[in-house]
């Protein structure tokens, strides 16, 4: 049907894009205007092409989409590209969120824009390249290649301790990633191919398993990030730029819940159920022991960080609890974190370039003087408090309810969640936007631009409609999800059922 | 017709919150940048002194206060907004009284009308529906009725306020979320507008966001009723589970084989799913509902202002709870130690409100602790399965607990917004109107013969007598006490506020009737006072009149009104002789001897301040949930995060790497004989390991 490989175009167009920028010669003020544009035509374009990836998409096949082959490296190793409903979301959520970003740094950026520009393009190159990736070298190249560019624009474009945050975020994804390095090499010696498609339906010895799956979670649960390797995550996002923090909640953070979707639960189904134990405890602690955390941060940035984790460990439950509505909300919770802590990255990015601190103690009383702003960061915070009619509600709605099936005590602690996420949310809010405009600071302060206004409300109108009509991203992922989690349990009860005859 | 009468209230809160919006940002300019100190400073000072002038004039009157000194002018399109808002509410109300005589009497229009898929994944499939019976249409009449008249009300009430637009927004968009709420046709439905409501509310507590106790009290409300909500979702999780759907015509039908068959292992409990599954429902509903132990916040909404509380917090959002329960009565009543927890709850929360309400002194207060009271009341029927019993009270209560605060607050009005009943006295030669209309709501709520709350208060008693429960006797005993200190409190609040002698005379002077925007709607909640009692006795307690009105939509006990018809004369007039009693030690305190309070406050200072401070619970709540989850929090984050993962993990790491390297540097002596000496070492070494290992070989 496809008769150019449109995959590879939204893929490595932002590349081009990068290659135009570099050919900009100067750091003038014209330059550097060029540079803005050209970042945002083409990250624009790249999200018009995915959109047609959109509309060509049969949700109703199970199969990979748009795929692409050709030989690439060794006998075995190719470039192999395509999605299916798990990863097309998140190709999406990576293109259109892309242009929010160039625009957010629009004004803010003014040292090294240039190579600024370069890293965010070339990052949405790794990224959708990830999501779209069909061979394991592949994948790895792009899962890791990702790390650069972002590990750039925190210790380049970053806030006073972006050395250590830099460091930090690199350390403990390298750790990671080696091991994925090693089980990806044991995968090629055990089926003499790294083709993800004829990987997921490869049985994997079950003692391999186990160790394959344990060097994966090393990677994927840095990059989620799950408790307890959660630590680099909210000083990198008080380092970063403000683009540089959406990139990183809405979507680098979705590559761990990704690779479990993709890697763990249909590669490893068994290790997967002997381990699920383990990942719903994790998730379980990482929702109660970050929610008591973010309640006493002072530096807003930390507390959405915080927060995110908590919402990650939704997250992990639901796809750990293999069921359909687990799985599918652990998606759907994915693409609507990336939309709401994107925005709420964005809100803080809004003060910030205005007051230049993050400190909670510092605002006050915002409403007064930004009405429009108290509005979209009010709707923010209730998505992510997960009131329903908010697209934050129905993730979470469906990972409890999915995981509630097979494991109560898990769900019954993660519940505990939905009361803490209300006091941290709502203390922020009081504290930064409510209140009397007391502070001389910020006496002068002025209301949302347009263009803060065109970043901002856009994410405010997907936030509701996903919470009112969610249809559009459970639809699409739905059949791939159902066969992801039929698989899954096919494997586990034959196993059980071996066990019992013997 | 359902469309219209829930989805005009939206249409209305979307037309004025956008006038809001527009006009704050036409009053508020935009910009990026932060103009600097040294220029355009005049600017920057008058406005902050603006502002500063406006906390001056909140905390002047400190708390619980509502502030009408405010110097800005009022938000452009105010009249648009208000006129709006109010006038589709009417519009939703005539409608909705048109559906109760369609459905109730002429038995047309009930069923189910699907509006659009909402999340389907597998066996899950919620959709948007609206659901019509007998039981939604008791409800659409009270919500949209008290929202109409308070719509209304506010214009006269708020009419110094400079945001009104936003409020009537608010309190559009409250009535939209509460009627999904009594549509809903499954169990997420129901918890959409169940946090629907809850937004409203923590907005509208918060309405006047420049006063931190409004913002406490905001936050405090939406926080408590999350906790109510987590059993709420975990109930919505057990139930499908167990019937793999949220609709409530399949968990009924599914409900009967489920009955006492099925335990589920609740962390290591083995207990009756269904028996389970209705106490964490419960749980909600205590939450909505403010019973006990998650009643705290009820009385801090009142910072909000006074028509929210009489619409919110009085006759709608905290019904909500009942109505739940009502709404679920196939599975309450196949669950009947389920029944008896609501029955307990309900009983405690009676007598518990009714004696903090005792020794209140703010008028708002006392009320919202009537409002807990009748609450437990409510819940005492359902215990009983006496439903239709406890959405007769549901429906009296509403016409005169919203009368009683929009008294108050035509009181609170004509005393510039003075809250303290002790400084109140002699108001009725000066309000002679306001004064008539909250008597008529005292008498309705003590339950004086021929009065609304006479006719459902009495039945309420009577079901908790006739009940076969448990706590059948203890819910009998409190409901009786309960009753004598609603009499006490009810005319103490009369007494002190229109009797005895003016206590703040300048006050006094200047106190004055309300606009007719406010005497209208109070006028017409007094008449329904009235009318909503005996009219309705039949339809509501009658085995006859409920089985036809109600029809399939509540599942009662199949015995409780019958039973309820055999009560012993001298028994039935206890409540009233209760009455009686609470009246006269009330007129003997406040009229004829208003020096014996006191004295009793002095002789017993003990009770008096365990009852002044609401039995200690906001204390005790702080010291084991808000401390201990302020300091866990950052003892994870110092130590947890801080010293033991980053301690143990990256930093250390690199800490050690650094310490290593350090040491690498000493060794580095650049002394010729250090080398040799390692040399040698080395070589020595390597020798004695070729030995040993060839030797093995």
């Amino acid at each position: 049907m496809t008769t150019w490989p449109i995959l590879s175009v939204v893929t490595f167009l932002p590349l081009v894009g990068a290659l135009l920028i570099y050919l900009v010669r100067g750091d003038d003020e014209a330059a550097q205007r060029n540079a803005r544009w050209i970042a945002l035509w083409t990250t624009l374009i790249t999200f018009a092409v995915s959109v047609i990836l959109v509309l060509r998409f049969d949700p109703g096949q199970t199969d990979f989409q748009f795929v692409e082959k050709s030989n690439w490296l060794a006998a075995g190793i190719s470039y192999h590209m395509g999605v299916d409903g798990i990863s097309l979301p998140f190709v999406i959520l990576t293109t259109a969120l892309m242009p929010f970003c160039i625009m957010a740094s629009w004004k803010s950026v003014k040292n090294r824009l240039r190579e600024y520009m370069m890293a965010f393009l070339i990052l949405e190159t790794l990224m959708v390249g990830t999501f779209s990736a069909l061979d394991l070298v592949l994948f790895y190249l792009f899962f890791e290649g990702g790390l650069i560019p972002m590990f750039l624009i925190i210790g380049v474009w970053g806030g006073p301790r972006r050395v250590y945050a830099s460091f930090k975020f690199f350390l403990y994804t390298l750790l990671g990633s080696v091991l994925m390095l090693l089980a990806i090499m044991a995968l090629y010696w055990n089926a003499g191919t790294t083709d993800i498609p004829t990987l997921m339906h490869t049985a994997v010895p079950r003692s391999l398993q186990t160790w394959a799956w344990l060097a994966f979670f090393a990677s994927f649960a840095v990059k989620m990030p799950m408790w307890p390797v959660h630590t680099w995550l909210p000083d990198a996002h008080v380092e970063a730029p403000t683009a540089g923090s959406v990139i990183l909640a809405a979507i680098l953070l979705k590559m761990g819940g990704y690779g479990f979707l993709r890697f763990s639960l249909p590669m490893f189904p068994l290790a997967s159920h002997d381990f699920a134990p383990l990942v719903w405890t994790l998730s379980a602690i990482a929702i109660i022991y970050t929610s008591l955390v973010a309640l006493m941060q002072e530096d807003i940035k930390k507390l959405i960080a915080y927060s995110s984790v908590a919402h990650m460990g939704f997250v992990t439950m639901g796809i750990f609890a293999g069921t359909m509505q687990g799985v599918a909300g652990g998606v759907f919770q994915m693409i609507s974190h990336g939309i709401v802590s994107g925005a709420l990255f964005l809100c803080v990015g809004v003060v910030y370039d205005r007051m230049h601190t993050r400190e909670i103690a510092a605002y006050g009383g915002l409403v007064n003087r930004m009405p429009v702003y108290a509005l979209v960061f009010m709707v923010f915070t209730m998505a992510n408090v997960g009131l329903p009619g908010t697209s934050g509600f129905v993730g979470e709605f469906m990972t409890l309810l999915g995981t509630f099936k097979v494991s109560i005590p898990t769900a019954f602690f993660a519940t505990f969640g939905v009361i803490l996420s209300a006091g941290y949310a709502l203390w922020l809010y009081r504290k930064v936007v409510f209140g009397a405009l007391t502070k001389p600071s910020l006496a002068s302060i002025k209301d949302l631009t347009l263009r803060e206004g065109v970043i901002l409300f856009p994410l405010v109108a997907l936030t509701i409609l996903f919470g009112v009509y969610p249809k559009p991203i459970l639809d699409m992922s739905a059949a791939s999800v159902q066969q992801l989690v039929t698989n899954y349990n096919t494997a586990v009860t034959a196993v059980k059922a071996a066990a019992l005859l013997q | 017709m359902i469309q219209a009468i829930v989805f005009l209230p939206l249409l209305g809160a979307i037309l004025a919150g956008l006038i809001a919006v527009l006009g704050a940002h036409a009053r508020h300019p935009s910009g990026d940048e932060v103009e600097h100190h040294h220029d355009d400073h005049g600017h920057g000072v008058a406005d902050a002194h603006a502002h500063a002038h406006d906390d001056h004039g909140h905390d002047d009157h400190g708390h619980g206060h509502d502030d009408h000194h405010v110097a800005e002018p009022p938000a452009s399109g105010t009249w648009a907004a208000q006129a709006i808002t109010t006038a589709l509410l009417f519009v939703s109300a005539a409608l909705s009284w048109a559906m109760l005589v369609s459905v109730g009497f002429m038995h047309h229009e009930a069923g189910v009308k699907e509006l659009l898929p909402w999340i389907n994944s597998g066996e899950l499939q919620v959709s948007w529906a609206l659901r019509v019976d007998t039981l939604t249409a008791v409800m659409l009449v009270v919500v949209t009725s008290v929202s109409s008249l308070v719509h209304l009300y506010s214009i006269g009430y708020m009419d110094e306020d400079p945001n009104r637009p936003r409020f009537f927004a608010y309190l559009s968009l409250f009535t939209f979320a509460m009627l999904m709420l009594v549509t809903a046709n499954n169990l997420v439905q129901l918890f959409f507008g169940w946090e629907g409501v809850g937004l409203a509310s923590y907005l509208l507590i918060g309405f006047w966001f420049q006063k931190p106790s409004a913002n406490a009290a905001a936050i405090k409300a939406f926080v408590v009723n999350r906790v109510g909500d987590f059993g709420f979702a975990l109930g919505i999780f057990a139930i499908f589970l167990l019937t793999k759907s949220t609709d409530f015509e399949t968990i009924f039908a599914a409900a009967p084989s489920i009955a006492g068959k099925t335990t589920i292992n609740f962390l290591g409990w083995h207990a009756d799913a269904l028996t389970l599954t209705c106490l964490l429902l419960f749980m909600g509903a205590m939450g909505k509902s403010a019973q006990f132990l998650l009643h705290t916040w009820l009385p801090d909404a009142m910072e909000g202002p006074t028509p929210v509380s009489a619409l919110i917090h009085a006759a709608t959002m905290v019904t909500a709870g009942v109505f739940m329960v009502a709404r679920l009565s196939p599975l309450f009543e196949l669950a009947p130690n389920a029944q008896a927890v609501v029955m307990f709850f309900g009983a405690t929360t009676a007598f518990f409100a009714a004696t903090v309400g005792l020794v209140q002194n703010d008028i708002k207060r006392i009320v919202a602790y009537s409002t807990c009271s009748q609450l437990g009341y409510m819940f005492v029927a359902m215990g009983a399965g006496a439903y239709s019993v406890g959405m007769f009270h549901l429906f009296t209560h509403a016409f005169f607990k919203a009368l009683l605060f929009l008294g108050s607050g035509s009181v609170i009005y004509a005393m510039h917004h003075e809250q303290d009943i002790r400084n109140m006295g002699g108001l009725w030669k000066k309000i002679p109107y306001t004064f008539a209309v909250m008597t008529i709501g005292t008498l309705a709520l003590t339950g004086f013969p021929g009065f609304a709350g006479f006719f459902s208060k009495d039945a309420i008693i009577e079901a908790a007598y006739a009940a076969h429960n448990p706590f059948a006797t203890y819910a009998y005993f409190l409901t009786i006490a309960a009753a004598g200190l609603t009499s006490f409190y009810s005319w103490r609040l009369v007494f002190k506020t229109f009797f005895g002698t003016p206590h703040d005379q300048h006050h006094y002077d200047a106190a004055h009737e309300s606009p007719i925007w406010m005497l209208i709607p109070i006028g017409v909640l007094a008449a329904g006072s009235i009318l909503a009692g005996f009219p309705f006795k039949g339809l509501f307690t009658d085995p006859h009149g409920v089985e036809h009105f109600f029809g399939e939509s509540l599942k009662m006990n199949p015995h409780i009104l019958e039973d309820m018809e055999h009560m012993p004369f001298w028994l039935g007039q206890l409540p009233f002789i209760m009455m009686v009693g609470g009246f006269a030690v009330s007129y003997f305190f406040y009229v004829k001897r208003p020096d014996i309070p006191e004295e009793l406050a002095a002789q017993q200072p003990l009770l008096y301040k365990f009852l002044l401070n609401k039995w200690y619970f906001d204390e005790l709540y702080d010291l084991i949930f808000v401390r201990p989850a302020k300091w866990l929090g950052r003892f994870l984050w110092k130590k947890g995060d801080g010293f033991v993962i980053d301690g143990f993990g990256p930093d250390g790491v690199s800490a050690r790497v650094l310490d290593v390297t350090r040491n690498v540097v000493k060794i580095q002596t650049g002394y010729l004989y250090h080398y040799a000496f390692a040399m040698l070492i080395g070589v020595a070494g390597l020798i004695t390991w070729f030995m040993f290992m060839g030797g093995q070989q």
